[in-house]
């Protein structure tokens, strides 16, 4: 635990250490799908999950408010992009109420100002909604706040599912790309890959900040971050924003990659992708500038290359790898190495300290 | 909407047949949530698991129905023994690493198992709402308040587990050792209680418990793999109205979430009841906020 409570180590301050981890990203994200053609979108699929553990841990990790209803953010935003694509040229009820029957297109042109406008309203729109909801639930503290945020998730989906002017429980079929299938997947890949790596640059300039150092005083002790003179609330709400904002562009783009959108399913699946968004941070790392990447990784990659093979099974064997990771491996792969390899990260072991502490675990 | 208002103030019947079948149900919502409350006061454990446990229980009484015939009430005792062991073998496994860490490990970890029996349930049933049959009529009282006998038994059941559990609670070594525990672990260590058995049983006790009222969910309501989630959430709106060791606010909780559900259903309509627990979990935890902020200016 204490591993993880430690912050931004001199490891994440000193680029030229982290050096070897930009390039091996930026080689995957470049040539993966030139080396992979066939499984461009599953490798889209893993910069979203990139993206969604990042800003699991800006409220997670680095401002201790640990939120199981992030993904409300991520159904908003897609919702609120297929509003805007569909409104720019028809009208929305009167589409969602002829899916299937009516055939609307969009021409090209009308097609990339509605996705460019949809994915910027979806940002917007989530990073206004979180003010909102921040003002309800950040006087919650702890388990309250996690229960808290997960019944707003589930209750959203509810919610949309009976709203009948945005397609209700049958969704909304997103415009279709005008272009080939390889296009398209290669039109998604790269905005996908930009927008994680987008989200990871504003969070690791965030995290130096002021306002990273203040957001780690509230997850450290929030009494004593309010009594020093930092207006904690306000901290909270401009945090949970920013991970809103990704969170919604993230929303957008999975919306159109998967093409049709559904409350329950793709929108807020709280049980699968909201848990992921959990686990994954939690697997890499908490709290660490690189953890989350690299539990998203390696999450996503193990999921993939075993799910097929688990026939059936594969639900009951992510609850499993849930439990371990939490109960058994809470420090994460960084936590981890941080152990194993402490002057790496720029950790000076005092012998005296460290037998001190020794006795201390041993008591 | 406001037509169903419209309904319910032309016809008062209907509001005594709502508020009838919500103390019915409300009696078996107050059963699994002493049961958190006793794992959330004994051992800090915010059991996320609680509706599963409810649901698994169900899923025995009616799968002993489907396969051997034995009536469900029949089946009431066997899953409490079942789901006793099982929370012991959990308790041993899992959730004796996480007592002593921070809040959202235990959330978490529950919120593990959690997934894992209801994936466990989908892949052994099925994903389809199922039902027990408990065998009996349902009849009319006044000419337009209808009955079900089954959820009358059930409420009497209910009645009478509660009064074992307090009884057991009052009584008993292990009873007292529990209460013990409870209001300090390490004072209760000193004088020779082994706290580690007190857990493990509370925690297999709190399992018997949901058994017992998965049971009668199986016979008056639905059950269905993934229905678990909106129990646990049932659980803790109760727990967090009333507060801990607090026996007579979570029965009282308890009736006003059933009733409450039951007018919400019938007023939004049925696809909304779900929206409406967890609409009533934010409202109980924003009033509970507004309360400690009321206290902490009367401390200032």
């Amino acid at each position: 635990m204490s591993a993880a409570r430690q912050g931004f180590d001199s490891f994440e301050k000193n680029n030229r250490k982290q050096l070897p981890f930009y390039i091996g990203l930026l080689a995957f994200g470049i040539l993966g799908p030139l080396l992979f053609p066939n499984y461009t979108l599953q490798i889209a699929i893993l910069w979203i999950m990139v993206l969604f553990a990042q800003t699991w841990d800006t409220l997670g990790g680095q401002m201790g408010y640990n939120s199981l209803g992030n993904i409300f953010f991520f159904g908003a935003g897609m919702y609120i992009s297929a509003i805007v694509q569909v409104g720019t040229v028809y009208d929305v009820g009167l589409y969602t109420s002829a899916s299937g029957a009516g055939k609307a297109s969009f021409t090209p042109d009308q097609y990339y100002t509605g996705i460019s406008l949809g994915i910027l309203a979806a940002g917007v729109g989530s990073a206004l909604l979180a003010p909102i909801l921040g003002f309800i639930m950040f006087g919650l503290r702890a388990a309250y706040f996690a229960i808290g945020t997960l019944g707003v998730a589930l209750a959203a989906g509810e919610i949309i599912g009976a709203w009948q002017w945005v397609g209700g429980g049958s969704g909304i079929a997103m415009p279709v790309y005008p272009g080939s299938a390889d296009g398209r997947s290669e039109f998604f890949y790269w905005i996908s890959f930009a927008a994680a790596v987008a989200t990871f640059l504003v969070l690791r300039w965030l995290y130096t900040t002021r306002f990273g150092l203040a957001i780690n005083a509230i997850r450290d002790d929030e009494d004593k971050a309010e009594a020093t003179g930092i207006p904690t609330l306000r901290h909270k709400i401009v945090a949970w924003s920013v991970a809103a904002f990704f969170l919604g562009i993230s929303g957008a783009i999975f919306g159109n990659m998967t093409g049709f959108i559904e409350p329950l399913e793709v929108a807020f699946p709280t049980v699968t992708f909201g848990i992921f968004m959990v686990a994954m941070p939690l697997l890499g790392g908490k709290g660490t500038l690189w953890g989350p990447v690299l539990g998203a990784i390696v999450f996503h990659v193990v999921k993939e290359v075993t799910w097929t093979y688990l026939l059936g099974w594969q639900w009951v064997a992510l609850g499993l790898i849930i439990i371990i990771t939490v109960v058994f491996f809470q420090q994460g792969i960084m936590g981890w190495m941080k152990e194993k390899w402490p002057e790496k990260f720029g950790v000076v072991i005092d012998p005296v300290t460290a037998a001190e502490s020794r006795e201390e675990a041993t008591r | 909407m406001f037509g169903n208002i419209q309904l319910l103030i032309a016809a008062p019947a209907l509001n005594v047949q709502l508020l009838l079948d919500g103390i019915l149900i409300g009696a078996i919502f107050a059963l699994a949530a002493y049961g958190l409350a006793l794992v959330w006061g004994v051992m800090n454990v915010k059991n996320l698991a609680q509706g599963d446990y409810v649901i698994l229980g169900g899923y025995i009484a009616w799968w002993g129905q489907k396969t051997f015939g034995i009536h469900p009430i029949v089946m009431l005792p066997i899953a409490c023994v079942l789901l006793f062991i099982m929370g012991w073998l959990l308790y041993l496994l899992i959730i004796r690493w996480v007592i002593n860490r921070d809040m959202f490990t235990s959330l978490l970890a529950t919120f593990g198992i959690a997934f894992m029996l209801a994936q466990l349930l989908n892949v052994a049933f099925g994903p389809e709402i199922q039902t027990a049959q408990s065998g009996m009529t349902t009849r009319t009282l006044f000419a337009t308040v209808s009955v079900a006998e089954i959820k009358v038994v059930s409420f009497v059941l209910c009645c009478v587990l509660a009064a074992l559990i307090v009884a057991f609670m009052k009584k008993s070594r292990m009873g007292q050792a529990i209460r013990a525990t409870a209001q300090d672990a390490r004072a209760a260590r000193i004088m020779g209680i082994d706290t580690e058995r007190v857990y493990a049983f509370t925690y297999a006790l709190n399992a018997a418990i949901c058994a017992a009222a998965g049971v009668l969910i199986s016979m008056i309501w639905v059950i269905q793999p993934f229905y678990g989630i909106t129990h646990a959430i049932r659980s803790f709106v109760i727990v967090t109205a009333a507060g801990l060791g607090n026996l007579p606010g979570v029965i009282v909780a308890a009736f006003g979430l059933g009733v409450a559900e039951q007018y919400g259903g019938f007023v939004l309509g049925a696809e909304l009841q779900q929206v409406s627990v967890v609409g009533l979990l934010l409202i109980v935890l924003i009033w509970r906020q507004i309360k400690l902020a009321r206290l902490r200016q009367v401390v200032q």
